[in-house]
């Protein structure tokens, strides 16, 4: 049982090798896909259960001893991201089967699709920084290819933006671990952190944590560094979009969260100065696309930019709260972003159109579908019963306890202005004399809504059973607190 | 010999950034492969330069170079051949559809296809 935390990788690992030989028996790819995914969620709710009673797992790979094999770490935050991966993942494939069309079917979609949730759950559990680098390029390579597949015009256009810019933040990655090889001589991350601790992070290894922050930053759409985002991710289908949406840049997030934490937080001044600016300058943008835009797509795709902000503002700040804050936040986001993006899918499924002029009145006769909306936006703003409220309000609490009284009010002000971007959509989209669209017959949304609603009642769930989920959460964020506890865990001292 | 090295990686950086600027795509292309090549020298670099035997295990031999960044380059480069084919082909199929390879005339948006 002590291989359990490689479960998560090795399932849709196999899945998707085993897929590639269905390709053309589209019936087998969904029975197989769906199996997996559901097996990947209950697999990840067990670690995360054994997490809670045994405390970090890990598992040196081949039984090479810590710091010189590769070692997967399993610690609270990285098994909860596993398994709302998962949850993501399994709701994303079931909107996938109405939604995607035979053609994209029938040319591995599915492999695909798995592969990058090998990727993504792989570069949560790894515990070398090299590892890390191969897992991105796992989910990347997996990205690519989801990204073009179906290649209209469109999809070629802005899949070369992305390529590009993903390789060379790739190289920036392998760059910037040359260079911190040569200063401690290992990968480990726990060896690593105990190394720059022993030298006390002279300048030297501030600029590789400013060199990290640009690597991760252009994978997790940072500000200056987020201007691949809204072109690429208006390119491929909805459901490719939610699963980009919601993993790919909370990759860079979480790899942010994980550097800043456990290998540079002795000399945090300049860190996270530059970390807290850039967060609030990566909420103001990200609100600023979010107003201006009058297309649906668009309006949702500015708002991941704000979410990495609020996350990232409450890394810098380093408190208890606003880890405990990120964290839940973090999870918050990659559910409801997946909602979202599920849900303007049914709603461009219906209209045709993601022009916010050419849609009105839909509330009449798909009442179902406002509601779970109108629902997300609130969470997605943060209104206190739902999921959105604990995390923000912890983010903020750790802003004024800190004294970024600025950029604590900035995220204050960030959810009233995303409620009044998202409830645009809703005022003007579901509101409204009713209109009728061409191809509406043909949109199945009974179907399709179930994922969006599974996925909305999960999020419910998160912020009604706030207390019930807390303990995991602050389990979490205390390794992010005293990272002594990660490297004793994976150096067995 | 890090010095010269560090020199060298420095001008493939330069070479790899310029033309990564360029408007045409398949100069482009050839930055990152430029780029990964200056990449993987830097990895051989920051490893360190000493003088010893390659890495075999054989009788006698004290002193061996470090393996660590040879096996760390060996991923990197497979890793970056694949993109770079899969890159490679996305160009050429763009090119199909799009008939061009000005990377201007790349822009617009999704109102005119």
């Amino acid at each position: 049982m002590i291989n359990f935390l490689l479960l998560p990788i090795l399932i849709p690992l196999i899945t998707g090798v085993i897929l590639i030989f269905f390709s053309k028996n589209i019936i087998a790819q969904r029975w197989i896909s769906g199996i997996s995914s559901l097996s990947t969620i209950a697999v990840s709710a067990i670690l995360v259960q054994k997490i809670r009673q045994d405390g970090i797992q890990t598992l040196d790979v081949s039984s090479w001893d810590a710091p010189f094999g590769i070692t997967l770490v399993s610690d609270m935050l990285s098994a909860l991201l596993v398994l709302t991966t998962s949850i993501v993942a399994c709701t994303t494939l079931i909107y996938s089967f109405r939604s995607i069309g035979q053609e994209r079917e029938r040319f591995y979609y599915y492999p695909c699709f798995n592969f990058l949730i090998v990727g993504v759950n792989g570069a949560f559990t790894t515990g070398d920084i090299f590892n890390l680098f191969v897992f991105f390029e796992v989910m990347l390579m997996a990205s690519y290819a989801l990204i073009v597949l179906g290649g209209t015009k469109i999809q070629l256009r802005e899949s070369i933006k992305y390529l590009l810019v993903n390789i060379i933040s790739s190289a920036l990655f392998v760059i910037t671990v040359a260079y911190l090889y040569s200063v401690v001589g290992t990968l480990n991350m726990a060896h690593i952190s105990q190394r720059i601790s022993e030298v006390d992070q002279p300048g030297i290894i501030t600029v590789i944590a400013i060199l990290f922050l640009v690597v991760f930053g252009l994978k997790g759409a940072v500000f200056p560094l987020s201007f691949w985002l809204p072109g690429s991710y208006n390119a491929p289908p909805i459901p490719v979009m939610a699963l980009f949406g919601a993993l790919l840049t909370k990759v860079g997030v979480y790899s942010i969260m994980r550097t800043y934490t456990l290998l540079f937080y002795h000399d945090t001044g300049y860190t996270s100065k530059i970390l807290a600016t850039l967060a609030i300058l990566s909420i103001i943008f990200g609100l600023i696309g979010a107003l201006a835009f009058a297309d649906i797509k668009k309006i949702i795709i500015y708002n991941i930019i704000v979410a990495v902000g609020v996350i990232l503002f409450g890394i810098s700040v380093m408190t208890t709260d606003s880890l405990t804050g990120s964290v839940f936040y973090l999870i918050h986001d990659m559910l409801i972003k997946t909602t979202l993006f599920l849900l303007i899918g049914i709603i461009i499924s219906i209209t045709g159109t993601s022009k916010l002029q050419e849609i009105s009145g839909l509330i009449k006769k798909y009442p179902g579908l406002a509601w779970t909306f109108f629902l997300s936006a609130l969470s997605l703003a943060g209104i206190p019963p739902l999921s959105g409220f604990i995390g923000k309000l912890l983010i903020v609490k750790g802003g004024f306890e800190a004294g970024n009284y600025l950029g604590a009010a900035i995220v204050l002000i960030s959810s009233l202005l995303i409620l009044l971007s998202i409830m645009k959509i809703f005022i003007n989209g579901f509101w409204g004399t009713p209109r009728s669209y061409e191809g509406e017959k043909k949109a199945s949304v009974k179907t399709l809504m179930i994922a969006p609603i599974i996925l909305i009642i999960i999020s419910i769930l998160l912020g009604v059973g706030a207390q019930a989920v807390y303990p995991y959460i602050s389990q979490a964020a205390e390794t992010l607190v005293k990272p002594e506890i990660y490297i004793d865990a994976v150096l067995k001292e | 010999m890090e010095f010269l090295m560090s020199i060298i990686v420095g001008i493939i950086f330069m070479a790899a950034t310029y033309l990564l600027l360029s408007k045409s795509l398949l100069r482009v292309i050839v930055g990152t492969a430029v780029l990964s090549h200056g990449v993987h020298l830097l990895l051989l670099t920051m490893g360190g330069l000493k003088k010893g035997a390659p890495p075999i295990l054989k009788e006698g031999l004290t002193s061996y170079v470090d393996p660590l960044p040879q096996a760390l380059i060996l991923t990197a480069i497979v890793i970056a051949f694949g993109v770079t084919s899969f890159l490679l082909v996305m160009a050429f199929r763009a090119f199909q559809e799009l008939r061009t390879d000005d990377m201007d005339q790349m822009r617009g948006n999704d109102q005119h296809e």
